[in-house]
């Protein structure tokens, strides 16, 4: 529910002091005209009175009936009915003591119009003051609402797209490690502490929003050994960092998926050995990895080098930095590059 | 009984070697880290029993039995495929899952020598790669066999299909090439956004149309890229329609 505009003081003391000097000048003005004291201040406090509670219930009503598009007349009939019901009530007591015949009698009833016009009047500002407002609090509600949910959604996406480590990565490491135990148990032993090792920080990272550059290479390159185990000599890695680069933040296990399609799209597309290359830099203060891979022009359709792995990358990039510019491809020569721009997140610090 | 492994990991052959040791009736005569190798070997050394791996460089496992003419039995290799499990199963061929211990083994083994060497997995062998070459994903490429060699086309470069007696003729850049498939394949496991059958021994890759002329009574000839001309039928017009949108 919204708030009614009285109950915030921003609104509700000003209103109250022009109410209050509203009031005195009724009764000045009627003083003026040579009634009594005592006429001037009663029939200030029974007009203005009346008025004020009108006042207050028109912008409760209109608190739980806000009038939609196209049924403004609602709030004129109310605004009529009200000024009437007002009009008529303020009349009935001030007569009654009143000796009938008396100058202030006549008053009153040649006044009749004249009180009706003003009690119009403020009743309407009054809607009309209330309508504006309550419609930019119900407003202000749905951006919130909006607001809300869409960061839910993001959450959740976000995470549904960190989560996807690939069980064919998982399985196969897990033979290569069932294989190993029968004729290298130490190497089985070190590849086991590599997995683990992997999982963990995977795990860990999930629930961090930004990790420093150095400690995502360091995941990647665990990942790297694990994966050279598996393919033996087919597999070989060229990495190169600069100091500065490892210092930035990027979101966690970003990088994963681009290397994993390196790795899938370098070994499964050609037969023979594959160096997959690395580069982290930093460029004009933003955070650049440049990942290149073999593959086979002949065999590859473009399409296949925009996979999964690379639409989750772009997506998470686009809900972080509202940005679709962020990754490149280019397929070149028998290599195919995937560049990365990160820009500097605010909660960067040296 | 001859033996061979076709998995482009070495730990994973290894421990099939391995757990081989615990069967002196089989002779493991060679193992192969790819799709191409295994063909070679298959051919030269006519094995009886085959490891095969599916996930695999340049061909897969699937794509390299595609082009046997008569291949051995088979017991399939796998990490993680929920697809390629479920059509195992539901063509009655053996699996093993990665990874797996030597009990499992020896019991794919002990089901193989039961089978009595004309194995099951023969007769399901066909079944099986329908299923498994046909989706669930649209087909990236085709891959066919020209003079003993091997070749993979993206789709997207293939211009047209021709259907020749129990072949199909693909046209591509490079020339034509024959598969020993049937048009009603290539209609289920080429996109229908990109592929029409135009008329019973013809499907054309839109994108290449350059023009389409009215030919003859009710019939049209679409005029590609390459030059080539293709025929449309009355039916296979109204199909291009909706496809293209006119």
């Amino acid at each position: 529910m919204s708030r009614s505009p009285i109950s915030v003081s921003a609104f509700r003391n000003p209103f109250l002091g022009w109410w209050i000097i509203w009031g005195i000048l009724h009764a000045l003005l009627i003083l003026n005209y040579g009634y009594t004291p005592d006429n001037a201040v009663l029939d200030s406090l029974v007009n203005n009175g009346l008025l004020l509670a009108a006042c207050l219930l028109i912008s409760n009503i209109l608190r739980y009936y806000l009038p939609q598009r196209n049924t403004y007349w609602y709030v004129l009939f109310l605004s009529i009915t009200f000024s009437l019901v007002v009009t008529g009530l303020s009349n009935y007591i001030l007569k009654l003591p009143a000796s009938s015949g008396s100058a202030y009698q006549i008053f009153l009833s040649g006044a009749y119009w004249i009180h009706l016009g003003i009690s119009f009047l403020m009743i309407g500002c009054m809607s009309i003051i209330c309508v504006l407002w309550y419609t930019q609090e119900e407003e202000q509600e749905n951006r919130q609402r909006k607001n809300d949910m869409e960061k839910l959604s993001k959450e959740a996406e976000l995470f549904k797209l960190r989560q996807q480590l690939q069980p064919h990565f998982l399985f196969n490491s897990l033979n290569s490690i069932s294989a190993l135990i029968g004729s290298d148990p130490s190497q089985a032993r070190k590849m086991i502490h590599q997995l683990s090792d992997f999982l963990r920080a995977s795990l860990k990272k999930e629930e961090v929003q930004w990790v420093k550059m150095e400690e995502e290479l360091q995941t990647l390159e665990l990942y790297l050994e694990i994966e050279k185990v598996r393919f033996g000599h087919r597999l070989s890695t060229r990495i190169e960092k600069d100091e500065k680069s490892l210092q930035f933040l990027l979101p966690p296990m970003l990088l994963q998926p681009v290397v994993e399609n390196a790795i899938k799209f370098g070994l499964y597309d050609t037969t023979e050995n594959v160096t997959i290359q690395i580069y982290v830099k930093d460029e004009n203060d933003s955070l650049k990895v440049i990942v290149k891979n073999p593959f086979d022009p002949e065999t590859s359709t473009p399409r296949q080098g925009t996979g999964f792995g690379l639409n989750s990358v772009k997506r998470r990039l686009y809900l972080l930095f509202a940005r679709t510019d962020l990754v490149e491809t280019e397929a070149g020569d028998h290599v195919f590059t995937t560049t990365i721009k990160i820009p500097r997140h605010e909660n960067y610090h040296h | 009984m001859k033996i061979i492994i076709i998995d482009d990991e070495p730990l994973a052959r290894s421990i099939i070697r391995e757990y081989l040791q615990f069967h002196p009736e089989l002779e493991l005569v060679a193992e192969c880290s790819d799709g191409f190798e295994g063909i070679k070997s298959i051919q030269q050394l006519q094995p009886d029993l085959i490891f095969l791996d599916i996930q695999m460089p340049k061909i897969n496992g699937f794509e390299m039995l595609e082009l046997l003419e008569a291949p051995p039995a088979i017991i399939f290799t796998t990490a993680f495929d929920e697809y390629a499990i479920r059509a195992f199963e539901s063509h009655a061929v053996d699996y093993l899952l990665k990874p797996f211990s030597r009990e499992r083994f020896d019991k794919a083994v002990l089901k193989y020598k039961k089978s009595g060497k004309t194995s099951l997995v023969k007769e399901n062998l066909t079944p099986l790669l329908n299923t498994v070459l046909s989706g669930p994903a649209d087909q990236q490429r085709v891959v066919v066999k020209l003079s003993g060699k091997i070749r993979i086309i993206p789709v997207d470069e293939i211009h047209y299909l021709e259907a020749a007696d129990d072949y199909v003729k693909i046209h591509t850049r490079d020339g034509a090439f024959l598969k020993n498939k049937t048009m009603g394949h290539f209609e289920s496991i080429l996109r229908s956004s990109q592929f029409v059958r135009t008329h019973r021994s013809f499907m054309v890759n839109i994108t290449e149309i350059t023009r389409i002329d009215p030919y003859e009574k009710e019939n049209h000839l679409a005029l590609l890229k390459s030059g080539a001309r293709v025929p449309v039928s009355k039916t296979g017009f109204l199909k291009l329609k909706t496809v293209l949108g006119l």
